[in-house]
């Protein structure tokens, strides 16, 4: 494998007219991204209602999927059960925070406590299986997602079973800054979650650069590319997998309270289970195993395949008066599954590397025309 | 009493098992050929139920006499298993084929792909809820006496699946495309060298994993009498357990670990209750492969530099 420039930053990044725009487009799409998505609430109004909630929702499962990409992505490690530790984070905030029980910590302390728990349970699982080989241990992570899964839903003391737990109360509940009551601000508004939102999916993305350049995240991609050979420079591979496997669940641990937070309740377990894990999985192979914008871009396609385009082609259809008869043949959500299947099977088939590849995966798999 | 309810669990554990077993063997055959989680195996078995229901409603089974009863589902498990054998090897040769050096990733992604495509066709076939599979069979005691059940359906269960392992491992032991399944499990380039055509070997395993689903899930209407599109995650789920189980790619360790699924799901549902089942039957997986990680009776492989 050639060693791909990596942060390759063009002289005349900032030339000026149109190709200067573009070349500062391509090389800082993360700020131009940011700074749309932080104007955009102040100039849609759609965003203060329902959308708002989507898109809070969207950037929380990029958060996920980018928790997901440390194990899968840098790592090397198929991991078929990471909507369990979503729900571990979702619950662990539903459980500090719900007037049903003593804590009732508020936000904050909430997340705090509640990544280090799903980071340490992460630990707890990984220690003792992390010397299986690749598929046994996507298996133990997928029976680990199904046992969460059923004791999520029959500890009725403690969940809540299928009603989940609620009220989670909103971020900074009681907490007045200048006479605005925060957690008011929080649940009128979701123009704030989608902000706070935000604001972590930067944190977290800006987190993974920094891991992807260290010691390491450069282990990370060693142990993938070559335990063996990692082994043998001093890498202890062991110890390698078990952080990458501790910083998953933590990332997913903290989409999770998010999550929870976001909808003022954990909702029903079936929303962590195999389904959302495998299309987490998806949306980050999809993007480009490895690759921040990557996951990002999978994640939106995936998420706004269901939310936004299926409802959207849905009404079309009705409206054009194509399907008098209401066959689901003729409706689009009718098709969705096929559809996306088969998207996933044409990606893997053109583009294995994914939407938009990490350099380094891409110098890889394309080594004969590099 | 106690002993009886005891021994009736293990009764109906080892039948369930019988047909988990049958359904891990397409999913151990394929990984040990290939390396691949076939995760579209217990979607193809649900589109196989579909077909059985169909031919069943087409030609009025449910009302013909004993022994056209007993022909049609002759007739049924060689229908269904040809026609998931052949879909299996079409698949293959569509989806898995141009991806055999791509990485080990993108096959399981197109294998999810495929599992949602039949889902959909599933979902098309017989419509978004349940649909009941009639009762062909006598419900009949073949046992003597009050104590224990065993009834024609139970029966027929153990008549399909023990000739079909036992031909299946007699052929794979004593015959030559046996021997060459063996030699392209081992090593595929080696395989070729000495002459065996690798890509016919393949696609003969997808035939034999993919028919032994058919005849699965023409026994499974029988057995279980409710299909629907989404039976094959489910069913799926717990026959690749069993197949990791056992360890995977071993064709007796598919058998020895879907029994054990079948019993420890049949008495965990009666000792500790059914909606804890999937838990215990994957923490006692989790156990098993913590202490033996190659599986009850898989193979320890060296890593390889």
């Amino acid at each position: 494998m050639t060693p791909a420039p990596s942060n390759v930053q063009p002289q005349n990044a900032v030339a000026p007219g149109w190709t200067g725009l573009r070349d500062f487009v391509r090389e800082r799409w993360d700020l131009v991204a940011l700074a749309v998505l932080a104007v955009a609430p102040l100039v849609v109004p759609a965003l203060g209602g329902a959308l708002g909630g989507q898109v809070t929702t969207l950037f929380i499962y990029c958060i996920l999927a980018l928790g997901l990409n440390v194990m899968v992505g840098y790592t090397g490690l198929v991991h078929l059960g990471i909507a369990a530790f979503f729900g571990i984070g979702a619950y662990l905030m539903a459980i500090l925070t719900v007037p049903m029980y003593p804590f009732q910590i508020g936000f904050l302390a909430a997340t705090i406590v509640s990544v280090l728990a799903t980071a340490g349970i992460g630990l707890a699982l990984g220690a003792p299986t992390l010397r299986l080989r690749g598929d046994y241990l996507a298996i133990v992570t997928l029976g680990f997602g199904e046992v969460v899964k059923v004791t999520l839903r029959n500890l009725e003391q403690i969940t809540g079973g299928m009603k989940g737990l609620n009220p989670v109360p909103p971020p900074g509940a009681g907490v007045k800054i200048a006479g605005l009551d925060l957690g008011l601000a929080f649940a009128i508004d979701p123009r704030w979650f989608y902000y706070l939102a935000l604001l972590a999916l930067a944190g977290v993305v800006v987190a993974m650069r920094r891991l992807e350049q260290s010691r390491l995240g450069r282990a990370w991609v060693a142990v993938r590319e070559d335990e063996l050979a990692a082994s043998a420079m001093g890498i202890s591979a062991t110890r390698v997998k078990l952080s990458a496997f501790a910083m998953s669940s933590a990332v997913a641990g903290l989409a999770g309270c998010l999550y929870a937070a976001s909808l003022s309740t954990t909702a029903d377990p079936n929303a962590y289970d195999f389904n959302r894990s495998i299309m987490v999985l998806c949306a980050v192979i999809l993007g480009g195993l490895g690759s921040i914008p990557g996951t990002i871009l999978g994640v939106a396609i995936l998420v706004g395949f269901d939310t936004v385009l299926a409802p959207w082609a849905d009404s079309w259809i009705q409206q054009m008066n194509i399907n008098p008869t209401g066959s689901s043949l003729l409706s689009f959500s009718g098709w969705r599954l096929a559809i996306f299947g088969l998207a996933l099977v044409l990606v893997m088939r053109y583009r294995p590397e994914g939407l938009v590849p990490s350099r380094r995966l891409a110098a890889e798999l394309h080594e004969d025309n590099a | 009493m106690s002993a009886q309810f005891f021994l009736q669990q293990c009764l109906i554990g080892l039948t369930n098992g019988a047909l988990v077993a049958l359904v891990a063997l397409g999913y151990t055959m394929v990984y040990g050929i290939i390396g691949l989680i076939n995760f579209a195996h217990g979607d193809l078995i649900m589109l196989g139920a579909c077909l059985a229901l169909s031919l069943v409603t087409t030609f009025g089974l449910a009302t013909a006499g004993p022994t056209a009863t007993w022909l049609g589902i002759v007739v049924l498990i060689v229908a269904c298993g040809l026609f998931c054998g052949t879909l299996n090897v079409c698949v293959d040769r569509i989806v898995y084929k141009p991806l055999r050096n791509a990485p080990k990733l993108a096959p399981l992604v197109s294998a999810i792909g495929v599992s949602f495509i039949f889902m959909n066709i599933g979902l098309f076939w017989l419509g978004p809820s349940d649909r009941s599979f009639p009762e062909l069979l006598p419900s009949a005691n073949l046992l003597p006496g009050e104590g224990l059940q065993f009834t024609w359906k139970d029966l027929l269960v153990l008549v399909v699946v023990v000739p079909l392992m036992l031909a299946l491992s007699l052929l794979v032991q004593t015959t030559r495309l046996g021997r060459a399944m063996r030699a392209v499990s081992q090593d595929p380039t080696a395989a070729a060298l000495v002459g065996v055509d690798v890509d016919r070997v393949i696609a003969a395993t997808f035939f034999i994993g993919g028919a032994l689903g058919g005849a699965a899930s023409v026994i499974y209407g029988l057995y279980i009498n409710t299909i629907g599109f989404q039976m094959g995650f489910q069913n799926g789920l717990y026959a690749f357990t069993a197949a990791v189980l056992g360890g995977i790619g071993s064709i007796p360790g598919a058998v020895v670990g879907g029994l054990v699924i079948g019993l420890v799901r049949s008495l965990s549902s009666a000792y500790v209750g059914e909606r804890w089942t999937g838990a215990i039957v994957f923490a006692i997986l989790i156990v098993i492969l913590v202490f033996r990680p190659e599986g009850l009776l898989g193979r320890r492989t060296k890593e390889k530099v």
